[in-house]
């Protein structure tokens, strides 16, 4: 139990790297667009950050993260379109005071599950405990029956496409393929100009390194240890008297909750809500973002994302045809060159040059922040 | 990441660089005089967008890649024809078009990101884009906070009206009631039967068809159903059809479905020859993947078809096909993002600015002698007068014009008695 702490001496550099990182560099590097670009990319950090505890520690593939990201996203959703579905915003509807997409599929009154969404204090529990619950029902289900490993990673894809069919067949209730669009204030606060974008960014900076910490705990308190022990030698964890299924259900729950906190940020940052983010794809591609950043590393998980991010927006305003093809291009050299992603890169090349320069305690000279962060993750 | 700034920074110095490089010859070749009848900048640009003395900049925002490209490939291909075309003309007021192209990748949030992105950064003067209803609705918040342009090309479900946008299709009742009111006459139809897509625009569209069917033509809709986009099982759809034998199959299928859906009744021993089949999402783009033998027979209503006899039609059809290839066809939606360069140009030369407000304000009323389809007008609500007609499909992926209205169908986005 020595090392029961947050972090140790290098993770605690890290964690302050990536905090001057996004918090004093990009701010002030970037304009405003880009800089609601990153809070977007941000959002996805979340999930990533949930599949390092899930995946990374407790070995647990979920291929559904989807899932939690809508539930999130979609409760904040619920709550910006009702209060811009004011009677005067509404007027030319048939039913004024609804959200629009009720009225254009005949809905002459708000359904009763909509109503506790005109609460704020409502939907920021909601946010925690849809998903939360949610997850606690499909890990009990599967866990308690010992399903694990692929079968489990199918039936996450099962749910995500199951949900997403739901999203889009009741578009009456849930706005269809097209989603929620067209969110504007918080409580009477306008979300979209460009102030509110960046106060809104630093909030979630805020509550990603609150998301940080936890995994921090986490990994360090004996609780880590047991994921990380029930990923090698599952078998044996059990045989040591431990229920195997409760730990595997707690992880799950976990990572379950930070997506749906980076669904709930899309939604404010985003102003939007879609099916699009809750099937498979975009499910497979959050896996994707955290095996880039390297599904052992917390803060590779953001690294990851922001960087396969960034590749996809400038490679897709460079090349509108071709981008895609860049793109799978990136994800093949990292799984075939690195398979630690982002974080091995870091471990394996650069912080042993650093611990080379750098014999003495003091570990880091100014100017190191901006060059080489974007490089690669501080490892572990 | 830390690339990022310098890639901002980059880029437009090499968009520069590529267009001065293109405009090189241009300006050579100009007399001095023209210069001088191009108005000032300052004059016809009050609100800082993208154009210079010699250049005006509008984006193009289609999917160029994922499931939508099929569709949308047609439109950005006639949106550069129309552009190409109205720069040999000598551009607008005296400024060739340049355009930035983003693709939508077929995800709506991306659509909105990209938007976003021409508008602010690269600051265009007007967008041509989007294609489906759900990229449309994530953009629009988008084009209204930036106050932008956007000319949208597709036939679409209604029930909205912007300012920032102009809709260069048809609505739903411009393009359903006339259709459905040629084939109650010609065909004597009383029964009809829904077929669609599961979502908003063949909702609406169905809605306003079943209205129309039942309090106007006094018929019948003897069943109403709908399937997941990119579906392809409608054997359950089709026994119910054979069982209830309406007058008329009302179908708004899109996409790849539209492929299993037509040669699954084929298999099914339903001839479009004898059962009466209107559909409002058929184009000729989609033929081509259906395949003429499959549809053959079948009722198309929209307001334009690549076989349409008129002397516009038949200068546009040989240049689109020598700009992309003899093999292309040309679809409703196509021609109707045809329209969009030219009917931003022409408002922009009857504004006698580039501003969006004075755009917006001076749209109603603006009239395009050229379009393809024949003459258009835009009307007070920012949506076209057009002629709405019905073409049968031929063996060949063409359609046959079977019957066009007398008149210019007057668009009515928010129609009364059919909500």
């Amino acid at each position: 139990m020595t090392d029961n702490r947050f972090f140790n001496r290098s993770e605690f550099i890290g964690i302050l790297l990536l905090a001057v990182f996004l918090v004093v560099v990009l701010p002030l590097t970037l304009d405003v667009f880009r800089l609601n670009l990153v809070a977007k990319y941000l959002t996805y950090a979340f999930v990533a950050l949930g599949l390092v505890v899930c995946w990374g520690y407790g070995g647990i593939l979920s291929l559904g993260q989807g899932v939690f990201f809508g539930l999130g996203g979609y409760c904040m959703a619920m709550f910006l379109k009702l209060e811009a579905s004011s009677v005067e915003n509404t007027k030319i509807q048939s039913t004024p005071g609804i959200p629009d997409f009720m009225d254009w599929n005949q809905i002459t009154s708000l359904p009763l599950f909509w109503k506790p969404f005109s609460s704020l204090t409502f939907t920021i529990a909601a946010i925690i405990l849809v998903p939360g619950i949610f997850a606690w029902i499909i890990g009990t289900a599967m866990f308690k029956r010992r399903v694990g490993g692929t079968y489990f990673a199918i039936i996450t894809q099962a749910v995500a496409a199951i949900l997403t069919i739901l999203i889009v067949g009741q578009q009456g209730y849930t706005g269809g393929i097209n989603g929620m669009t067209d969110l504007r204030t918080l409580k009477g606060w306008d979300i979209r100009p460009d102030h509110a974008k960046v106060v809104l960014y630093f909030f979630e900076v805020g509550c990603l390194f609150v998301c940080i910490m936890i995994a921090q705990f986490v990994r360090h308190s004996k609780l880590g240890r047991i994921l990380v022990a029930m990923r090698e030698k599952e078998d044996r964890v059990r045989f040591s008297g431990y229920s195997v299924a409760n730990f595997k259900i707690f992880a799950f729950c976990i990572a379950a909750v930070f997506a749906a906190i980076g669904g709930a940020m899309f939604a404010l940052n985003v102003g939007f809500m879609s099916p699009s983010f809750v099937g498979i794809v975009p499910s497979i591609e959050m896996v994707i973002y955290t095996a880039v950043g390297g599904r052992l590393s917390i803060l590779g998980a953001v690294y990851g994302t922001l960087l396969v991010n960034f590749a996809k927006t400038s490679l897709s305003e460079t090349f509108p045809e071709l981008w895609l093809f860049g793109l799978g291009g990136l994800f093949i050299a990292v799984v075939l060159a690195f398979p630690n992603g982002l974080a091995g890169i870091w471990g394996d090349y650069v912080q042993p040059r650093i611990d080379r320069l750098i014999p003495s305690r003091k570990p880091k000279p100014e100017g190191w922040t901006d060059s080489s962060v974007a490089d690669g993750a501080p490892a572990e | 990441m830390s690339d990022e700034p310098n890639k901002g920074l980059l880029s437009p110095l090499r968009r520069k660089l590529l267009m001065g490089m293109a405009a090189l010859p241009a300006i050579t070749m100009l007399p001095k005089a023209s210069f001088a009848q191009a108005p000032a900048t300052s004059a016809v640009n009050t609100t800082g967008l993208a154009v210079t003395d010699t250049e005006v900049t509008v984006g193009i925002l289609h999917s160029a890649t994922g499931t939508m490209a099929i569709s949308e490939t047609g439109s950005i291909e006639a949106e550069k024809l129309a552009i190409e075309q109205i720069n040999a003309m000598g551009g607008v007021l005296g400024r060739k078009i340049k355009f930035i192209q983003e693709d939508g990748a077929s995800d709506w949030p991306t659509f909105a990101e990209k938007a976003k992105k021409l508008l602010v950064n690269d600051k265009v003067a007007a967008i041509m884009g989007c294609w489906t209803s759900a990229s449309r609705k994530a953009v629009l918040p988008v084009m209204e906070q930036y106050n932008g342009m956007l000319y949208y090309p597709t036939f679409y479900e209604g029930l909205e009206q912007s300012k920032n946008v102009i809709y260069t299709g048809q609505e739903a009742t411009q393009q359903i009631l006339a259709g459905l009111n040629w084939i109650a006459k010609e065909k004597g139809a009383k029964s009809f039967f829904f077929v669609g897509s599961d979502y908003i625009w063949p909702r609406t569209s169905n809605k306003i068809a079943r209205k129309h069917v039942e309090n106007v033509l006094k018929g019948k809709v003897v069943g109403e159903e709908y399937y997941p986009l990119g579906n392809t099982q409608f054997n359950s759809v089709i026994n119910k059809i054979k069982l209830t034998k309406p007058d008329v199959i009302f179908t708004d299928v899109v996409g790849g479905s539209n492929v299993a859906f037509y040669k699954q009744l084929k298999a099914a021993g339903i001839d479009l020859s004898k059962q009466a089949l209107l559909t409002i999402s058929v184009t000729e783009d989609e033929i081509d993947g259906i395949g003429g033998e499959n549809i053959a027979g079948a009722y198309a209503c929209m307001k334009y078809f690549q076989s349409l006899d008129n002397p516009n039609n038949k200068t546009f059809v040989p240049a689109f096909k020598k700009m992309w290839g003899e093999k292309t066809v040309i679809g409703d939606v196509t021609q109707a993002a045809y329209l969009g360069p030219w009917l931003w140009k022409l408002t922009v030369e009857k504004a006698g600015s580039f501003d969006v407000d004075k755009i917006a304000a001076a749209s109603p009323g603006v009239e395009f002698k050229g379009a393809p389809e024949g003459y258009v007008r835009i009307h007070e609500n920012h949506h076209l007068w057009s002629k709405t007609r019905v073409g049968r499909a031929k063996l060949d992926g063409q359609f046959e014009l079977i019957f066009e209205t007398a008149d210019l169908v007057e668009p009515d986005p928010f129609p009364k008695g059919y909500q």
